[in-house]
């Protein structure tokens, strides 16, 4: 293994890591983030959320987003699978049905960016205790 | 690609290991590959969680979801219940013992609301044999820093400033004992960590071992360059076989990286730390007895002056810490000293470990602010006593501290305050009693500890602490009187006084603080011959209450000193005569109470 020689490396080096931290990291303070909940149950699986899901974690890095991602359980929107719920911080979750790849794009780019409502949205129908 | 999506972080500290953690990870592992799930969750084994009491813990993150009392058997359910449908296992949560309530997010758990992790940072959340998990959360740039960009005369200031104090129990200033250490010309120095953790129910420093070995490495390395030594050692108890594997790991990782050796990161600077093992003998965590044991040579304290920071190991200038104080040192460093004095109380900053045992429901290892109060601990943290029952006392600084009572408990705990009550701080043992416990028999334990541990060099610790163990003995068995009880304070009195080293002269503080606090009860044992918590098996009696008694023969039957009789009353509603006990017969076994299935007999 190479050895460390400078603060600069190490410091690359930590750069390098963190990635593999950063869930962890993140978890540690999920409110002060933007979190992203796909529904992953049969029917959500069945529709792709799985594909979803991991293209928008892709898409998140390569946008430089800090998101905690977590997968859930069916949220009762079978009808609109698969199904995200978007939560920035300070506001009221929004979810969203119907999500592919390219309506994923939409929710990160207009969305989580720039806080432009996209198509998609699924009144909430009930009360979370 | 597939992305790792859920963190599985599962105990690997020695408590929830010998509740059978590796099994859960290995179950994890082979299962999620079966399902093919094992490029999405990641599976970690990290140091210590602190919540000893409902391990093993595995927490699931993103979400952070703790379960508690894992059994291995329970991995599958979790995996395809959690990880595979996303719904919490509902039966493996902690249930809030207030409320009756799963409570899923450990943040929201009162064991964990008042902590604040500064030592602990690393226990919990990362591997601690994977170094690169800890240079991910900033690891070695504290070292980095201070060889890049600080003098050493700059590092002791800072430390000093910081207002750290010894966190083995007795309080000095660090940056102070650095500075001492720096002054000291000669052509070898010593950076000693003393991981001799000796008090009966601590493991602070073992924890901190086992969960983050790296920050102890870096700190020493930071010690080292500001008194000027190249040469690190750890004196570890050989009984902490997980705590010196994982240091072997992380030192071997941290020489591999150049973290550790010659000329780190390219600075001039060399520094390596070996380990040396302990016997076990408490008095090698006195830091001259430790050298000597360092040595080769019989662990007995020597009389200061010289302090070690004059002539220590192999009489150069050695500077000596306990791994708790190192585990604040990194973090200090980066954060800066303004950060950490601004935690805790007025002379005593940042926060302090404690291990929580004895009679209270959250036992395990945390972490408070100084000036937390006793009360906090206990009742919010600690999740009060077991089985309701009234507290009576909390015993800190092990063997050298002193018992506290109900009256303390809105004591903002730090060094001078311990102090001022008849305590100390000491390492961090926190032992919680009820009412069941009697204040004469556990100043009595603690006296035999010390009598057992004690080197025999000087007399008043030897002979001394023999002595008033043998007027305890004479108490507890209802022979006591009045004139022992002030005979027992001037033994004290002189022990403190003439002892050689912290070990004797604080020796006495047990029954000193139990005599002071519960005087009372000594009272009671020598006036009344009575044990009010029914523990000094010598001045009880076993009473059958006749009108509870249906006569069934039970006690008679398993009484092994044929000591139980029928009577010839027989109480209303019942057929059968009640039975007694002939107390000069009774041995004092209670096999007759704990086979009683009607509560009719107690002792008095």
């Amino acid at each position: 293994m190479a050895k460390v020689k400078s603060l600069a490396e190490l410091k690359a080096m930590r750069e390098k890591l963190q990635s593999n931290l950063d869930l962890r990291e993140k978890s540690d303070n999920p409110d002060s983030m933007v979190q992203i909940k796909v529904a992953m149950a049969t029917c959500g699986i069945a529709a792709g959320a799985k594909q979803v899901m991991e293209h928008m974690m892709e898409k998140a890095d390569e946008l430089k987003l800090s998101i905690v991602f977590t997968q859930t359980g069916c949220m009762g929107y079978c009808h609109a699978e698969p199904t995200i719920e978007v939560k920035c911080p300070g506001k009221d979750p929004i979810v969203f049905g119907h999500v592919d790849n390219k309506r994923a794009d939409e929710i990160l780019t207009k969305y989580v960016m720039n806080n432009e409502l996209v198509e998609g949205i699924i009144p909430v129908n009930y009360e979370k205790i | 690609m597939t992305k790792i999506k859920t963190h599985v972080l599962c105990c690997g500290g020695t408590g929830c290991k010998a509740s059978a953690s590796d099994e859960i990870i290995a179950t994890f592992e082979r299962l999620l590959k079966e399902k093919g799930l094992q490029d999405e969750v990641q599976v970690i084994r990290t140091g210590c969680f602190g919540f000893c009491e409902k391990g093993p813990i595995v927490k699931m993150l993103p979400d952070n979801t703790f379960y508690t009392q894992v059994k291995p058997e329970d991995v599958e359910k979790i995996i395809n219940e959690h990880i595979i449908k996303g719904r919490k296992v509902t039966d493996l949560l902690y249930l809030d013992p207030e409320n009756k309530q799963h409570v899923a997010d450990s943040k929201h758990m009162g064991f964990y609301k008042k902590q604040l992790r500064i030592a602990l940072r690393n226990c919990g959340f990362i591997n601690p044999e994977d170094i690169d998990e800890y240079i991910s959360r900033g690891g070695y740039e504290a070292i980095a820093k201070v060889l890049g960009e600080m003098t050493p005369q700059q590092v002791i200031d800072e430390i000093t400033k910081s207002g750290l104090r010894g966190r083995g129990g007795a309080g000095f200033p660090t940056g102070v004992k650095w500075g001492l250490c720096a002054k000291n010309q000669a052509d070898q120095k010593y950076v000693i960590c003393n991981a001799d953790e000796g008090d009966p129910g601590a493991f602070m420093d073992r924890s901190i071992m086992e969960g983050d070995p790296n920050s102890i490495i870096e700190a020493m390395a930071i010690c080292g360059y500001a008194i000027g030594a190249t040469k690190g050692l750890v004196y570890i108890r050989a009984e902490y076989p997980l705590a010196i594997h994982r240091l072997q790991v992380a030192i071997a990782q941290a020489r591999e990286y150049g973290l550790l050796g010659d000329d780190i990161l390219g600075s001039g600077f060399n520094f390596d730390i070996e380990l040396r093992y302990g016997a076990g003998a408490f008095v090698c965590g006195e830091e001259t007895a430790l050298i000597h044991s360092m040595e080769g040579k019989r662990g007995e304290p020597t009389l200061k002056p010289p302090f070690p920071a004059v002539s220590g190991y192999m009489a150069k200038p050695s500077n000596v810490n306990n791994v708790e104080t190192f585990a604040n040192i990194p973090i200090i460093i980066t954060k800066g000293a303004d950060w950490f004095a601004s935690i805790g109380s007025e002379k005593s900053k940042g926060t302090k470990v404690f291990a929580l045992a004895g009679q209270i429901n959250n036992v395990g290892l945390i972490e408070v602010p100084m000036g937390t109060t006793l009360r906090d601990i206990i009742y919010e943290i600690g999740g009060g006593i077991k089985g309701g029952r009234k507290f009576k006392a909390v015993q800190t600084g092990g063997p050298s501290g002193g018992c506290l009572t109900e009256k303390h408990l809105d004591t903002a705990i730090d060094y001078d305050s311990l102090m001022a009550a008849g305590s100390m701080m000491g390492s961090g043992g926190m032992v919680v009693m009820d009412d069941t416990s009697c204040m004469v028999a556990i100043a009595k334990f603690y006296l035999e500890f010390t009598c057992e541990e004690s080197c025999g060099k000087c007399s008043p610790c030897r002979i001394g602490n023999k002595r008033m163990l043998e007027i305890l003995n004479k108490i507890t068995e209802g022979n006591g009187t009045m004139d022992d009880l002030q005979e027992l304070r001037n033994l004290a009195a002189v022990i403190k006084d003439t002892a050689l080293c912290g070990l004797g002269q604080t020796s006495p503080n047990p029954v000193l603080s139990t005599l002071d606090n519960f005087w009372d009860e000594y009272v009671e044992h020598v006036v009344d011959k009575k044990c009010r918590a029914g523990v000094c098996k010598k001045l009880m009696n076993y009473v059958i209450d006749k009108d509870k008694c249906i006569g069934c023969g039970k006690c008679a039957k398993n009484c092994p000193a044929e000591a139980i009789s029928k009577t010839n009353y027989i109480a209303e509603g019942h057929k059968l005569p009640s039975m007694e006990i002939d107390t000069t017969k009774c041995i004092k076994c209670g096999a007759c109470m704990s086979g009683c299935k009607f509560d009719a007999i107690s002792v008095k």
